[in-house]
């Protein structure tokens, strides 16, 4: 992850040992407890690379994409119901991007509604949309049989083999996620997102269809949501309207963001690795003292680190390299900071 | 028919507590263009802290609020002293991170000093009779209070300097500064007077019903559904926003379900946003920057 001059093979070598890293984490630590945490990792590696592929490429605070994660999770339990579908197996995994599709079909109208409205309102909109369709969950007994919930199919591994299958199938979500991320990163498309954050006026000025970007991201972001929502009901094996449509999911998503840095490919690998297993760790002992740490470790972050870990390190870095070699360009902190964080504060 | 006429008394019985809760909640937004996701996690705290005066001291539940109110004050001025003035880029999104960690840490707290169970003030258990129903004289009480708390703060906005520096900073921040006006002490005050107002609000709410930590997520949700209907930063939005979505809700509950009210409530604002993306008394987006 050094972001410096021109690294880019050190890049490389170093996302190919990340990855053969990954792969062999199950055949070295066997241990159950040990390999739900880094499931539920990935998973939010993967909710929080989607999520900033809309939020913080385009400066769209979505604080309503847990919807979609619930929609993900319900989809999924809907199919196996409605197939027959009790016992599950390998071949329930690839039910699981039809859900991700159904995520993002609901997206469409969702974000066509709230992409209506600019920044603030929008913030609003979005968690409207999330207790909207919490409350749907409880109400509309027929067919999410409300607060009992709805199974999902049983899942047939047993003892420590159980998290195996879960585990390779939640990296491969978080690889693509990350994947898509950095490709929108490089694209046009993206480049666009950066614009309309910046200026979306501006940036609709200059011909860029500032309309379909955004509903593009959104329901990008969704698609990779309702994945890791189904993911996480079938790892559960059932689902219910107050943890599939969580409010705190939204608010977790988006911390792991800013906390690793929101914009950047890496900046939502490093929030989740740090503070989802942390959360984890937790919340199973002391929940409250978890919402007060979580709480603190936030506000610390934005205090101290306003442009959040990955670019304020790669701006240290580059001082660093600039210091040592004085003809490179200085005032570096500036510099790696505007373009990642929105200019158009100023205004 | 008397049914009907009830849930709509009851609606603006409750819609006055909700309005002095969310016009901490808009007129923070108008000046600082922070939206604070920690008010209801203020009101909450309010609540407890009339809880222990009540319950420890004895006190007067409306003496109690000459304790709690300049507390929360007094936390205001922390609050935004040390987190939001500091924040410079991304103000909308970071302050709504910022305000959530104020918020987490606040329900935490509370939550490990009070435990996850219900409690309700101790309030007086006169009834008096509407519509044929007999109505809890606290719901009356609390109302009248929190009329005279919403009276009381268009005195101080319409009929004083502070006041008028105040509405001056909501309508432009720049050129407030450029006439001389401490836009940052402003804004200190405004949080503090939010947080204050939040304090009466979670006494009037905790004598009508009872809560617990969690109870600040519901509210927090109602609080921006109502300001957003109303429109960001404006202080008569959030009275009719407040009323408007109580009214409706006690109704659809009366006539239809309880379990729908809440539903028809979410399913409005998004139809009225789709035909006002400002809400209904707010000024276009645009014409802001």
């Amino acid at each position: 992850m050094t972001d410096g001059a021109g690294a880019r093979r050190w890049d490389r070598a170093g996302i190919g040992l990340l990855l053969l890293a990954a792969l062999a984490f199950p055949l070295v630590f066997t241990n159950a407890a040990i390999t739900t945490y880094a499931i539920f990792t990935l998973m939010w590696v993967a909710i929080a690379s989607a999520w900033n592929i809309l939020s913080g490429f385009s400066g769209y605070v979505s604080l309503g994409h847990a919807a979609f994660y619930g929609i993900g999770g319900y989809a999924l339990a809907l199919m196996a119901e409605s197939w027959h579908l009790t016992t599950g197996g390998y071949a329930t995994f690839a039910y699981i991007p039809l859900a991700g599709f159904i995520a993002a079909v609901f997206a469409l109208p969702i974000g066509w509604i709230a992409l209506r409205t600019r920044k603030h309102s929008f913030v609003v909109i979005t968690i409207a949309f999330i207790f909207l369709l919490q409350l749907l969950a409880f109400n509309l007994q027929g067919i999410t049989a409300g607060s009992t919930g709805l199974p999902l199919p049983t899942p047939p591994w047993t003892g420590a083999f159980f998290n195996v299958p879960f585990y390779y199938a939640t990296l491969v979500l978080a690889v693509a996620a990350v994947g898509v991320a950095a490709w929108v990163r490089r694209s046009k498309f993206g480049l666009g997102l950066l614009a309309i954050r910046d200026d979306e006026d501006r940036a609709l000025g200059f011909g860029v269809p500032t309309g379909v970007y955004k509903l593009a991201a959104f329901v990008l972001s969704a698609f990779f949501i309702g994945m890791a929502g189904a993911l996480d009901g079938y790892f559960s094996s059932y689902v219910y309207p107050q943890f599939a449509f969580n409010p705190q999911t939204d608010i977790t998503m988006a911390a792991m963001s800013f906390f690793g840095g929101l914009g950047s490919v890496a900046g939502p690998i490093v929030g989740a690795v740090v503070l989802e297993p942390v959360q984890q760790l937790l919340s199973v002992n002391y929940a409250d003292l978890a919402l007060v740490v979580f709480g603190l470790v936030l506000l610390a972050v934005i205090v101290f680190l306003p442009a959040g870990v990955v670019p304020t390190l790669s701006a240290w870095a580059r001082q660093r390299a600039a210091r040592s070699a004085p003809t490179g360009e200085t005032g570096a902190p500036a510099e790696a900071l505007a373009p990642i964080r929105g200019v158009g504060e100023s205004s | 028919m008397s049914f009907i006429l009830y849930a709509i008394m009851i609606g603006i019985l409750d819609g006055g507590i909700y309005a002095l809760m969310a016009c901490g909640l808009t007129l923070v937004f108008g000046v600082m263009e922070v939206i604070n996701v920690a008010q209801g996690s203020l009101v909450i705290l309010g609540a407890y802290m009339s809880y222990v005066l009540a319950s420890t001291l004895h006190l007067n539940l409306y003496l109690g609020l000459l304790i709690t109110m300049p507390a929360t004050f007094l936390l205001g001025m922390a609050i935004e002293w040390a987190f939001l003035r500091r924040l410079r880029v991304d103000r909308i999104a970071l302050s709504i991170l910022v305000t959530y960690g104020v918020s987490l840490a606040i329900e935490g707290g509370l939550g490990m000093i009070f435990g996850d169970t219900y409690v309700a003030l101790p309030a007086p258990s006169g009834t008096f009779t509407l519509f044929g129903y007999a109505t809890p004289d606290i719901k009356l009480y609390v109302f009248l209070m929190a009329c005279a708390f919403l009276a009381g703060l268009y005195v101080l906005l319409y009929r004083t300097t502070f006041g008028a520096a105040l509405r001056a900073t909501v309508q432009n921040r720049t050129a407030a500064q450029l006439i001389g006006i401490n836009v940052e002490r402003i804004s200190t005050l405004t949080f503090a007077l939010g947080a204050a107002l939040a304090a009466a609000g979670g006494m009037a709410f905790g004598a009508t019903r009872s809560f617990h930590p969690g109870s600040a997520e519901d509210l927090i949700s109602r609080l921006l559904v109502i300001i957003v209907l109303g429109g960001f930063g404006s202080l008569g939005g959030a009275l009719v926003g407040a009323l408007l979505f109580l009214v409706v809700e006690d109704m659809v509950s009366v006539l239809i379900s309880p379990i729908w009210g809440p539903v028809v409530f979410f399913a409005g604002l998004i139809l009225i946003l789709l035909v006002r993306p400002q809400g209904l008394f707010g000024q276009l987006e645009a014409r802001r920057q």
